[in-house]
């Protein structure tokens, strides 16, 4: 199961903000947090990471391990700087009116899976 | 730093070093995406530059955090990287509780910035290969680490 972020785009009726031009980029698993410690602990590259937090560090923590698209949850808008700095690394940006809940259940649906599921026992 | 065990391994050159500007939350992190970019270009395999990219990352967050500044050294030889990340802050008092999962003595600032959660130096240590602390109260910290190339 590894769908493009164009088609992630689609299931939550996202919005891009950036990153256009890497949306065909295959997702082979999903992360969602706050925590950008847990992020950087648990997630794995090729990932599509979904977070309600939308600061600087969330796309430097996208670049650092090696996340292929961020989606904003809840609606919630970055500040331009942070879509200038997510267009600088070429990382997608999308934002969704869907709660992190209903994003991820969607998600979940279509067949994506987290690490947990997609390496059973894998203590990260 | 001598050479180990004898066997004439090439001890790890010196190649770049970065600085960290403390308290500066907005730039927090471009110094470890900067030594990615550097590894990156000298061609260092993406599992790697991953391991590099997390622990220098979650290093130069504590040097922001906690340092109040300091400076990240990239060392390289042809089977290892070497990191040290040293601050002039106020170094850790209990290195042991440090070390431990969860525990953390972050502001509500920065657990706002999702950082925070007493994962930094676990995780650090996770993602390395060789890792030495040197801290002392008043004293700053210093982080050695290595990560073996495959």
């Amino acid at each position: 199961m590894s769908p493009t972020i164009s088609q992630i785009k689609d299931w939550l009726d996202a919005e891009v903000l950036t990153g256009s031009e890497a949306l065909e980029r295959s997702i082979s698993m999903a992360h969602s947090a706050d925590l950008m410690s847990d992020v950087l602990a648990f997630s794995h590259s090729d990932s599509i990471l979904l977070t309600g937090l939308s600061n600087p560090q969330v796309v430097r923590t996208a670049e650092v391990a090696g996340i292929l698209g961020v989606v904003f949850v809840r609606g919630k808008r970055p500040a331009q700087v942070v879509v200038e700095l997510a267009e600088e690394y070429g990382l997608p940006l999308m934002v969704t009116n869907l709660s992190m809940f209903d994003a991820v259940g969607l998600l979940f649906a279509r067949g994506l899976r987290g690490w947990s599921l997609v390496e059973p026992g894998s203590a990260a | 730093m001598s050479a180990e065990d004898g066997q004439g391994e090439a001890a790890p050159e010196y190649l770049q070093s970065f600085t960290i500007v403390g308290g500066d939350f907005a730039a927090a992190g471009s110094v470890s995406i900067a030594a990615k970019n550097l590894l990156k270009a000298v061609g260092f395999p993406a599992p790697v530059l991953r391991r590099v990219a997390i622990v220098a990352f979650e290093a130069e967050m504590n040097v922001v955090m906690y340092g109040g500044g300091g400076e990240l050294a990239v060392y390289l030889s042809p089977t290892t990287v070497r990191l040290v990340i040293s601050d002039q802050g106020p170094g850790i008092g209990d290195l042991e509780l440090a070390m431990q999962e969860g525990w953390s003595t972050a502001t509500p600032q920065m657990r706002e910035m999702g950082f925070g959660a007493g994962m930094g130096l676990p995780n650090i240590k996770k993602n390395s290969d060789r890792l030495t602390i040197d801290t002392a109260p008043g004293k700053g910290t210093r982080l050695q680490v290595e990560i073996d190339l495959p």
